[in-house]
């Protein structure tokens, strides 16, 4: 009971961080009905960038700021100038140039830093919070870094008028142009967005399966499946979802499976959830009319 | 000089001309109606205007070129269009949809104002404030799209077939509020109908438009009276 | 088809025949192995191009075919000619087996299903508890087929004109299908699957068929690819192998057959260019090359000849005077 209840919060913790990319993902597909497949990557080489800041000698915090206002600037750019080309072309050709991104990303990573791993520093300390068995400081601080990040994240799209006007680009577009709001820019703050998330999540992992250009492929299936699980176009429901997902890997790689098959299980099961829930479990149900 | 002009305006959509050079123009502080059977481009006509068609011609807003512009940059200069279909965000509320027609203005205390005076027009928006806009019905969706381009505080509102699928008492009472916001508030308006009876009514001057070419034009008195015309264009 | 097809077509292959004689033979492998690819992406098209269903697994039923095919020559003797049709037969089961679950899945999540099987499969085959047969992550090795009746070829020539002879029988067959009936099926229900159901085409059987078909083509190639590169292990058949499969249909083409060779010759040779490039980063390089691609020839290879094409008969037609 003891051991199972220990997988079940480690299974939140990792769970924070796939529901951190998996809204992320969520956002962007609200913004544009496409999945960023690079957003693992972009995640990826912006905790670099953070590590090579650090390593230069900043404080960690600074480093941390300075690398999400770095990923949001670079979601932006690459927004604009890599994505904006081809923004009506067919679906998958995009899908493509997703693909090469990331194939870019990745390169460039593995070029520069090279595949050796490398430690990440955690900003939390060594010792357990609180005396606690079950968790590690450094899971409990990830996990209240996602829900910070989270409630920012709500309170911005509920609260303030520019949150509002995403919202709605992202909804109808052309009746946003005819209220004023320039849906170019508000596509290029979504994927500003989305990247400054998607690195601070690869900064919470960093510290425990450390860094090396192939870090977050697997992290981002598992946030692929959470968003699809929890609706692909409902943000509480990707955060549902990548919990959900974290505490299964857990459990099913602890106590079933071991850790060589726990991926084909896991994702087995999130296949059969969509096989009797199409849209996830809290996904809009489109119902089209003939 | 007039509010709006246009001077041999062309649209197409893709390689499909719709409009074969039309010209019109509109004083300040009228109301101006476009008729024309389905098809004929009356709705090409308000989406060129905003900057939403490819076109070739001339057309001026309070004296200003605004051809070849985006939509986005021609909301700005004070031109609202209440698009056909309604064009509501269905996912947000009454009142976020409200929100969103003032989102280009910066006088905050004006646009609380602004709201207030649209529920006063309207009433039933008030009462379904937090309500999702899609579950509105048909009138209140069409009242609450007057209502969006309203708190933009336009100096001219398009309406691309505002009686569309309402009943007709309530369309008398949306044309009556229209008939008001133009006289207290001198919003200039174009409106595009395919209900003749009712837009003559309410306009001052109309043109009618067929198969992408302007047919008629004149005060909307005279065309209303000329029993000739009237059979013969408007098939009453 | 019209005349000036019928010609091209002759012309790519008496060049096709041609070839093996003209260059080494690690040339012919390469260009063997594009054959090979070109049935693939085929098979591919037709599920995704045609009929609209998107799979980020091929690699799977690519892996099923290479194995069938491996496991029969070193376990039981056969003949490597004799795998072939088995391996096509196996994968159209699998296939249809996988669509039809699969019935209930659109777009993304038709993705990730498809994903999945396309990351479980490598680790499915490296499992201890079949690996007797498997040959665990060591894989199989099989011996490279001579050629019969003592013909005057080198190993490498043969295995080309026998997967030539291959890939020929299968483009037929697919043109054929997609020509008829079924294939104007699989494209109605792409397009609009409510109105096919409407018209009684009968979407579940349609769909779970060329899912069907789809495996068995890639399958046959998975099983040609084995005999030509004559090894066979789990970690070639990651999950890059199905995304490199999806993206050659891209680049060649959606709902084109042509554009199945043009995918095979782009995911066969611009990653050799890519390293000569550069050793560094050659992924990179060829990221670029992917999204230089897509902002030229958003609709593929074969879509923007098809664009071209159209165009200049436009412009003949508009040029010529009106009687």
């Amino acid at each position: 009971m003891d051991a199972f209840l220990h997988q079940v919060l480690a299974g939140l913790a990792t769970g924070g961080i796939y529901a951190s990319v998996a809204l992320a993902l969520v956002m962007i597909y609200q913004a544009t009905h496409l999945v960023n497949f690079a957003q693992g990557e972009l995640a990826m080489f912006c905790t670099y960038i953070s590590w090579s800041l650090i390593n230069a000698g900043m404080p960690y915090w600074a480093a941390f700021f300075i690398t999400v206002a770095f990923a949001f600037v670079l979601g932006v750019v690459i927004e604009r100038v890599i994505i904006r080309p081809v923004e009506n072309a067919p679906v998958l050709s995009v899908v493509v140039v997703f693909i090469g991104l990331l194939v870019i990303l990745n390169s460039v990573a593995g070029w520069i830093y090279t595949y050796t791993i490398k430690t990440f520093p955690s900003p939390f300390p060594e010792q357990p919070l609180f005396g606690n068995r079950y968790l590690s400081s450094h899971e409990i601080g990830a996990i209240g870094v996602t829900l910070v990040v989270l409630l920012l994240l709500y309170a911005f799209f509920r609260f303030t008028p520019l949150g509002l006007a995403m919202r709605a680009a992202a909804q109808n577009p052309e009746s946003s142009r005819l209220v004023g709001i320039r849906v170019g820019w508000m596509l290029a703050l979504g994927w500003g967005l989305a990247a400054a998330i998607g690195s601070i999540a690869g900064m919470m992992v960093a510290p425990v399966v450390f860094l090396d250009p192939n870090m977050m492929s697997g992290i981002l299936l598992y946030a692929f499946a959470a968003a699809l699980v929890g609706g692909i176009d409902n943000p509480a429901g990707a955060v549902f979802g990548g919990f959900l997902v974290g505490v299964l890997e857990n459990v099913l790689g602890a106590f079933v499976i071991g850790n060589d098959l726990k991926l084909s299980v896991a994702l087995a099961l999130i296949i059969g959830v969509l096989v009797v829930r199409p849209s996830g479990f809290f996904g809009r149900v489109h119902v089209t009319r003939v | 000089m007039a509010l709006l002009e246009a001077a041999g305006l062309h649209a197409a959509y893709g390689q499909t001309r719709v409009l074969h050079g039309i010209d019109f123009s509109m004083e300040e502080g009228t109301i101006t109606t476009l008729l024309g059977a389905n098809g004929a481009g009356k709705t090409t006509t308000l989406r060129a205007l905003c900057g939403m068609v490819r076109t070739q011609g001339e057309m001026r807003f309070g004296g200003q070129r605004i051809d070849g512009r985006a939509t986005e940059d021609i909301v700005r200069l004070g031109i609202a269009h209440v698009p056909d279909g309604r064009g509501t965000f269905a996912l947000l509320s009454t009142e976020e949809n409200l929100r969103l027609g003032a989102y280009t203005r910066k006088d905050r205390e004006a646009v609380e104002s602004d709201l207030e005076r649209v529920y006063g027009y309207f009433p039933r928006l008030r009462e379904r404030r937090s309500q999702q806009a899609g579950t509105l019905s048909g009138g209140e969706q069409q009242m609450l799209a007057v209502s969006r381009a309203l708190m933009l505080r336009p100096k001219l509102m398009l309406l691309d077939e505002p009686s569309f699928g309402l009943a007709p008492l309530i369309v008398k009472e949306l044309f009556g509020i229209l008939r008001t916001v133009n006289e207290k508030e001198r919003v200039s308006m174009l409106v595009v109908e395919q209900n003749a009876a009712m837009a003559l009514d309410l306009a001052d001057h109309a043109y009618l438009i067929e198969t992408g070419r302007i047919v008629l034009s004149g005060t909307a008195d005279d065309i209303k009276h000329d029993d000739a015309v009237r059979r013969s264009y408007l098939g009453y | 088809m019209s005349r000036r097809e019928q010609i091209v077509l002759l012309m790519v292959l008496a060049a096709a025949c041609a070839l093996p004689f003209f260059v080494s033979n690690y040339r012919i492998f390469q260009f063997t192995l594009v054959l090979v690819y070109s049935i693939v992406l085929l098979g591919l098209n037709m599920l995704t191009g045609y009929n609209g269903q998107i799979s980020l697994g091929h690699g799977a039923f690519y892996a099923i075919g290479a194995y069938v095919a491996a496991i029969l020559m070193d376990k039981y003797g056969v003949p490597y000619w004799a795998t072939i049709p088995v391996a096509g037969v196996v994968c159209l089961v699998a296939g249809f087996l996988f669509g039809l679950p699969a019935l209930r899945l659109e777009g993304l999540y038709l993705a990730l299903a498809t994903f999945a099987l396309g990351v479980s499969l490598p680790q499915l085959l490296k499992y201890k508890g079949i690996e007797h047969w498997t040959g665990g992550v060591q894989g199989i090795v099989i011996a490279k087929p001579d050629p019969p009746f003592g013909l005057p070829l080198s190993q490498d020539q043969w295995l080309y004109f026998f997967v030539l002879a291959v890939a020929i029988v299968m483009f037929v067959l697919g043109w054929n299908l997609l020509r008829g009936r079924v294939g104007r099926a699989m494209v109605a229900i792409r397009d609009n699957h409510i109105a096919a159901e409407a018209m009684g085409i009968n979407n579940a059987m349609v769909k779970s068929l060329t899912f069907g078909v789809s495996a068995m083509y890639t399958g046959v190639a998975g099983a040609l690819g084995a005999v030509a590169i004559q090894f066979v292990a789990p970690d070639s058949f990651n999950i890059f192998l199905s995304i490199t499969f999806l993206v050659g249909i891209v680049i060649g083409g959606l709902a084109s057959i042509s554009g199945a060779l043009y995918g095979a010759l782009f995911i066969q040779f611009v990653p050799n260019i890519s390293d000569e490039i550069s050793k560094a980063a050659p992924w990179a390089i060829f990221g670029v090359f992917l999204i230089g691609f897509m902002y030229l020839m958003p609709m593929g290879v074969a879509g923007t000849i098809r664009l071209g094409l159209a165009r200049l008969a436009r412009r003949a037609q508009n040029s010529r005077p009106r009687v």
